[in-house]
């Protein structure tokens, strides 16, 4: 198991736990299910450790906007890695709710998913194999295409914008 | 039409690699055929019951000479000498080796073409009317659009992993050749009261196991706003649609089971939030793209030619010929020239390498280099001069490729069946191939008129059973092939699906069963009705009556 996260190994930082059960003690750093962060809303933000949410599949990333800014990190959880459900919660969290913290992909992370994550807005990958397997992965994953055509809010520049900057700048050469 | 830019010849040049790794790890043995799997199927490569089967995108059912040349060369070097055009403007290869696959995939890009979302649960292929940019009844070339949405969906990083796979087809004629109701969005061009144009956007279409007719969730939405609003539904599909069980995957389902106005709020909610954002196409890079699609040059003609009108008399079967498979032609002078790939007897959509050949060498010459595939799986030469059709059709028919069965019974749509495809439960092909042969004779063809028989090897429908004015379903009975007739399906803008006449026949009963529905139809029919006609005049019953009796 490794995490990278802007082309690096991170250290697990966070502790995951159930939708039920003891929480550990109030300065670690947690991640809740999204179900258990409504329930115990208050008590979790009272909490001293960090806190993040996970979004499990069915979640709606809306739940979370009145809390956004308490919040460090996200996970999405990709229990397989043909739902994909994950992909439009974390447009929806970084495009149109404005979220800033870390927003990690979980579960059924491979290489073939990490460029489309990346278009999406995630910026950390939780993958099942280790150290610089996964570091090398990450890299060659985000680096197999340079040409997009979507615009979404991962700051590549589409086609579309290239040709239009290509035609001002023949344009202005022509006249 | 539409040329390849660096950008669009980059991306396909780089996926063109990225599969050569993955072939690489696969043959290596670094990676399992059940982990190599979705890599594949991203790239149109299916395993089929005897070999890998390779799909290749043709957008928006568009070819140039040079594109379908270079499928004829492939058909020949990595295939058995022929290829299969399929009801989604696609082509199919059988048999190649996969080790090959990257080499055909490298052969492809060099003329601009690609297999990237012909399969897996992404936006397929999107496909059109054929006589795009050419027939008479358009309001607009619906081509630039449909290049639109072949950017936009193209590894699109959101909705690469759907609920299931999803098909858009466009109109821009208010005469739906493109089936655009039984699609997973239709878009049909119209003009609003404020004399605008742009799209009535229809939902929730499809055939397969549980078929609909689809749904108006939006009259009109402009050009400008049609790629978000198109993103907008897609982000509710892939929220909220089922993944629990493959069967009700599709949209058709959710907007079955939620009801299209709950669809639509959600829709319309989610585009209120994107409608004004970078998906909104300007006025300006609109008309960018329809340039690309600019007419030809045509030349000024008057709209008769005496010599073309000499050959019609002079010989019958030219005559035929134009009386099925020319359509009448925007601009005067010129014919829209369907080639027929259903000789009689013949596997409905299979072309062999000389073919496709000569079909290239022909657009060249007459045709401005224009070819377009259909969903009933013929190829079209869009822009042929009617001076110029009786050359065409004596080099096409020299080729067998000169049918005159355009829309007429033996004009059939067939998938490929349990003669090569893993899903099937019975033969659709040698079905086809009896029909075909059964109905032969050209004037009691003609005499039918246009009698649309669709043939699936299973319940998946691909080769749209549904939507047939006669649909016929294959199925397996302990063991035993048997076939369901269905009446009243149709895929035009009259959209409707086939309801299921009774029990169903054996091999041998059914092509006797298709010719008594024919039968009883010349008896029954009004004037110049047409077989769908006449059955929603008189209703299921006269006919149930000749396939069953009392039965």
């Amino acid at each position: 198991m490794a995490i990278v996260k802007n082309d690096s190994l991170i250290e697990q930082e966070w502790i995951t736990v159930d939708a039920e059960g003891d929480l550990p003690s109030s300065d670690e750093n947690l991640i809740v299910p999204l179900e258990r962060f409504k329930e115990e809303r208050d008590s979790l933000l009272g909490r001293n450790g960090g806190l993040g949410v996970q979004l499990n599949p069915g979640d709606a990333p809306e739940d979370l906007a009145d809390d956004l800014d308490r919040l460090s990190i996200i996970t999405v959880n990709f229990p397989a890695y043909t739902d994909g459900r994950g992909y439009s919660y974390g447009r929806v969290l970084r495009e149109r709710m404005g979220f800033t913290g870390e927003l990690r992909a979980v579960g059924d992370v491979l290489r073939d998913q990490i460029l489309y994550m990346h278009r999406c807005g995630f910026d950390s990958y939780d993958l099942k194999v280790e150290g610089e397997v996964a570091l090398n992965k990450v890299r060659a994953a985000l680096k197999e295409m340079s040409v997009y055509y979507q615009p979404t809010g991962d700051g590549r520049v589409t086609a579309q914008s290239l040709r239009e900057r290509r035609r001002a700048a023949l344009g202005q050469k022509a006249s | 039409m539409y040329r390849y830019d660096d950008f669009d010849r980059q991306l396909v040049h780089e996926r063109t690699e990225q599969f050569r790794e993955q072939v690489k790890r696969r043959l290596a043995g670094d990676i399992t055929e059940e982990q190599f799997r979705p890599l594949r199927l991203m790239n149109g490569v299916y395993l089929q019951l005897h070999a890998y089967m390779l799909r290749v995108a043709v957008p928006y059912g568009t070819l140039r000479a040079d594109q379908l040349r270079q499928l004829g060369m492939i058909a020949r070097v990595y295939d058995k000498g022929y290829g299969h055009f399929t009801t989604r403007q696609n082509i199919q290869y059988n048999w190649p080796k996969l080790d090959e696959i990257p080499d055909a995939l490298l052969d492809l890009a060099k003329v601009e073409m690609h297999a990237i979302q012909t399969s897996g649960n992404c936006i397929r292929n999107t496909t059109t009317d054929q006589y795009a940019g050419a027939a008479a009844d358009e309001i607009e070339d619906p081509r630039p659009y449909c290049e639109l949405i072949r950017q936009w969906s193209t590894f699109h990083p959101e909705f690469t992993y759907l609920p299931r796979k999803f098909k858009i087809a466009v109109t821009g004629s208010p005469n739906d050749r493109a089936a655009v109701k039984v699609h997973d969005i239709g878009l049909r061009m119209h003009q609003n009261d404020a004399g605008e144009t742009g799209f009535e956007v229809i939902v929730g279409g499809g055939l397969g196991r549980t078929p609909f007719v689809g749904k108006t969730i939006r009259d009109f939405i402009g050009k400008n706003d049609l790629f978000s609003y198109l993103e907008a539904i897609l982000r509710v599909y892939n929220r909220f649609g089922r993944r629990d069980n493959k069967y009700k995957a599709r949209i058709k389902i959710l907007v079955h089971e939620e009801g299209i106005d709950k669809i639509r709020e959600l829709v319309e909610e989610e585009w209120s939030q994107i409608k004004d954002g970078s998906l909104r196409v300007d006025d300006a890079e609109i008309a960018h793209y329809i340039e690309q699609f600019a007419p030809p040059a045509f030349e000024t003609l008057a709209d008769d030619d005496a010599d073309f009108e000499r050959h019609k008399s002079e010989n019958r079967r030219f005559a035929n010929w134009v009386r099925s498979n020319v359509i009448e032609h925007k601009q005067p002078g010129y014919a829209i020239a369907n080639v027929s790939l259903k000789p009689i007897g013949g596997i409905p959509g299979d072309a062999t390498d000389t073919q496709m050949e000569l079909v290239a060498d022909l657009s060249e010459k007459y045709s401005f280099g224009d070819v377009r595939v259909t969903h009933e799986q013929n190829l079209v030469l869009p822009h042929v001069k009617k001076a110029d059709l009786f050359a065409l059709w004596t080099a096409l028919d020299a080729d067998n490729l000169g049918t005159a069965n355009l829309g007429y019974v033996t004009d059939i749509i067939s998938c490929p069946g349990l003669d090569y495809c893993a899903l099937a439960t019975a033969r659709s092909i040698p079905l086809s191939q009896r029909i075909s042969e059964r109905f032969s004779d050209l004037d009691r063809q003609h005499d039918i008129g246009e009698l649309k028989i669709k043939i699936s090897g299973c319940i998946n429908a691909c080769g749209h059973h549904h939507v047939g004015h006669i649909g016929i379903l294959g199925l397996d009975k302990r063991g035993k092939e048997f076939y369901q007739i269905t009446l009243g399906g149709d895929a035009s803008q009259d959209a409707s699906i086939g309801k299921i006449a009774g029990a169903g026949f054996s091999e041998a009963e059914v092509v006797d069963a298709i010719e008594s529905l024919v039968t009883k139809y010349i008896d029954i029919r009004d004037g110049g009705e047409r077989f769908i006609d006449t059955y929603r005049r008189v209703g299921m019953d006269p006919f149930k009556e000749v396939l069953y009796g009392d039965r």
